[in-house]
């Protein structure tokens, strides 16, 4: 990870140079290098100041964000409030919303990772008719339009609503439809099948990499393909399953086009959507849109901070995220 | 496994191939066909071809444009990915020279992991026409130019620092739109560079070092060995963002809703599709875009057939 140091070879040279000429030497160095600080420097902070500026905004009294600049937030009247982040929890509905997303989001990881890992492990490790061709319309799935699939697919939902009727309109606890529009399942069963083509894709090279051997005395031992896949595939391949997990994770947890198409009803909503509709009823509220926002960015932004190793790698692993 | 029965990989792969044949394939048949067929029409298959003529005479350019959405999705697939693919090269050669690289690369990276309607809701608030408030007029006000309506002006952009001119340029050209292109390449730059600079680390250290003996100086090494090395990184991250900037949805509908000539492709297929219940046109929409996406398509199989050849 070092940088290469390009005048290691030229430092015994130097230090048999006075001292006035190495101190010469060094500052010229530095002003050598000072353009380099200042553009990498100056990128790192105009990056990261719009979302400094949403996070003291967020915090600061609600009269304050509309009349003064948040980079006044150090200087005159020096006050904080979480006044902006009650105000959307309880009266905006971000506190049920934030719920919400956590319904939908978690059920549609998991679901995602075991229907992928099983695919993927029989596009691997399996020989059978098709093999390639099946796998090679996945890698073809991962750039389709999701814009392709919304209409039939609403259509679909929308008759399953009736068909799934008897069962009533109000799942006990989550409420919502059992299944259709409207309902909790519908969404993670979309949400699953929309991640599968880039889950299927990023398991299958992973366990496909794993040493032949390893299968081959568990078969002679008489190991069941389920056993195999649970006892060697998935121990090993933690790394993939883990940035896969929070690709998804973000990946759902920050979709904004499914849920606007599949859950309309407010009290399902994700944070995504709520938002949206803050925005468009409350535009220039930034008090109160500066707090929903930083609600919704919260747990990304700590999955992101903890695990940041493994959502580079899943990156790395799977550029083409349709 | 030995003796495998014939029927148990099927049923590993079932699950998986009944949601992919429900959710993608049979849909996007269904909506390629149900672009040729007449508006409200309940034909199993026609071959009609209004809702194509829609799109080319743009009938209706006051609710729903089609060339400009046209226009502005072909500046996002160009300018977007030439912006993002750049500064994400630029920064990841930068950053590997300094010891701070996972600090300053990790603050460049940090847009990724927000979604789009936070980003969006940043970057009203950095766009705000309030140049007591909005961070972007203040800066503009302090070098002496006049604030300046970055999500409504459609006009095109002069002299740096002045207000725009009349709305007299083609609609890509919008000062606008810029603005909009500009939130794209701050959530995906950190993409582009986290992938290069992964690309970067793979060129050996010898061939650098023996470049640098031999005394060329950095600007050479950049164009005449990091450029090259790195080509099959490059082509990656833009197939990917080519991918990410046709589809381009959540941030120009928070941001305007597709108001003030900043529609893409995307916007449109929705307001089509699902706010004027125009389901025909809105499906001959998304099969424009799919059109866009089949050479990548193409690509990405070749390109996985190549890997799989030389594994």
């Amino acid at each position: 990870m070092a940088p290469p140091n390009p005048s290691a070879t030229s430092e015994a040279a130097v230090k048999a140079r006075p001292v006035g000429v190495q101190i010469g030497e060094a500052v010229r160095k530095f002003a050598g290098r000072l353009p380099l600080h200042v553009s990498v420097i100056g990128l790192a902070a105009l990056w990261s100041i719009p979302t400094i500026a949403l996070l003291v905004s967020s915090f600061r009294d609600p009269g304050l964000v509309v009349t003064s600049g948040w980079w006044n937030a150090v200087k005159d009247p020096f006050s904080f409030t979480l006044d902006n982040y009650e105000t959307v929890l309880d009266q905006n509905g971000m506190a049920r919303s934030f719920l919400n997303s956590l319904l939908i989001t978690i059920p549609s990881t998991l679901l995602t990772i075991l229907v992928a890992a099983f695919a993927a492990y029989a596009f691997a490790w399996m020989r059978f008719p098709l093999r390639n061709f099946l796998f090679l319309v996945m890698v073809g799935l991962l750039v389709v339009p999701l814009q392709m699939t919304l209409i039939p697919v609403l259509k679909l939902y929308v008759s399953l609503n009736d068909w799934f009727g008897f069962l009533g309109n109000d799942v006990p606890l989550l409420g919502g439809r059992w299944f259709g529009t409207n309902s909790y399942a519908g969404i993670w069963v979309a949400h699953t099948a929309y991640g599968l083509p880039f889950a299927v894709y990023l398991l299958r090279n992973f366990f496909g990499g794993l040493p032949r051997d390893l299968f081959e005395s568990a078969y002679l031992d008489g190991a069941s393909d389920f056993k195999v896949f649970r006892r060697i595939v998935l121990p090993l391949s933690m790394p993939a399953i883990a940035a896969l997990a929070i690709f998804q994770f973000l990946w759902v947890w920050n979709d904004l086009l499914v849920a606007l198409i599949f859950l309309g009803d407010p009290d399902r909503a994700p944070m995504t959507l709520t938002i949206t509709n803050l925005v468009s009823s409350f535009g220039t509220s930034y008090q109160l849109l500066t707090a929903a926002a930083f609600v919704s960015m919260a747990l990304p932004l700590v999955v992101f901070f903890a695990l940041q190793r493994y959502f580079v790698q899943g990156i790395l692993a799977g550029s083409v995220k349709g | 496994m030995i003796g495998r029965k014939w029927w148990v990989p099927w049923l590993w792969l079932s699950p998986a191939l009944l949601l992919s044949g429900v959710f993608l394939l049979y849909p996007t048949i269904d909506t390629i066909r149900r672009s040729f067929l007449p508006r409200g029409s309940d034909a199993l298959i026609g071959f009609d071809l209004d809702n194509y003529r829609f799109i080319i005479d743009n009938p209706q350019p006051l609710v729903a444009d089609t060339h400009s959405a046209l226009l502005n999705n072909f500046m996002w697939l160009t300018v977007f990915t030439a912006i993002t693919v750049a500064l994400g090269l630029v920064i990841a050669v930068l950053a590997a020279r300094v010891r701070y690289e996972a600090v300053a690369k990790s603050a460049i990276f940090v847009p990724m992991a927000i979604s789009f309607v936070a980003a969006s809701v940043i970057w009203r608030f950095m766009y705000e026409f309030n140049p007591d408030i909005g961070t972007v007029n203040a800066v503009l006000k302090e070098v002496g130019g006049a604030p300046t309506r970055w999500l409504q002006d459609t006009g095109a952009p002069q002299t740096p620092f002045t207000h725009a001119g009349p709305d007299s340029l083609p609609h890509p050209l919008q000062i606008n739109n810029f603005a909009l292109v500009f939130v794209g390449v701050w959530m995906w730059t950190g993409f582009a560079m986290v992938v290069l600079s992964a690309g970067l680390k793979g060129i050996s250290t010898e061939i650098l070092e023996a470049a640098r003996v031999d005394g060329a100086n950095e600007w050479q090494i950049f164009w005449r060995i990091i450029i090259p090395n790195l080509s099959p990184t490059i082509a990656v991250v833009t197939t990917t963002l080519v991918i990410q900037a046709l589809k381009k949805f959540d941030l120009v509908w928070v941001m305007t809703a597709g108001k003030f000539k900043t529609d893409v492709v995307a916007t449109l297929f929705y307001k089509e599709a699902f706010l004027f219940n125009n389901p025909e046109i809105g499906a001959a929409v998304a099969v424009v875009l799919l059109l866009w996406v089949v050479p990548i398509m193409v690509i990405s199989i070749r390109r996985f057939q190549f890997q799989e050849e030389t594994r």
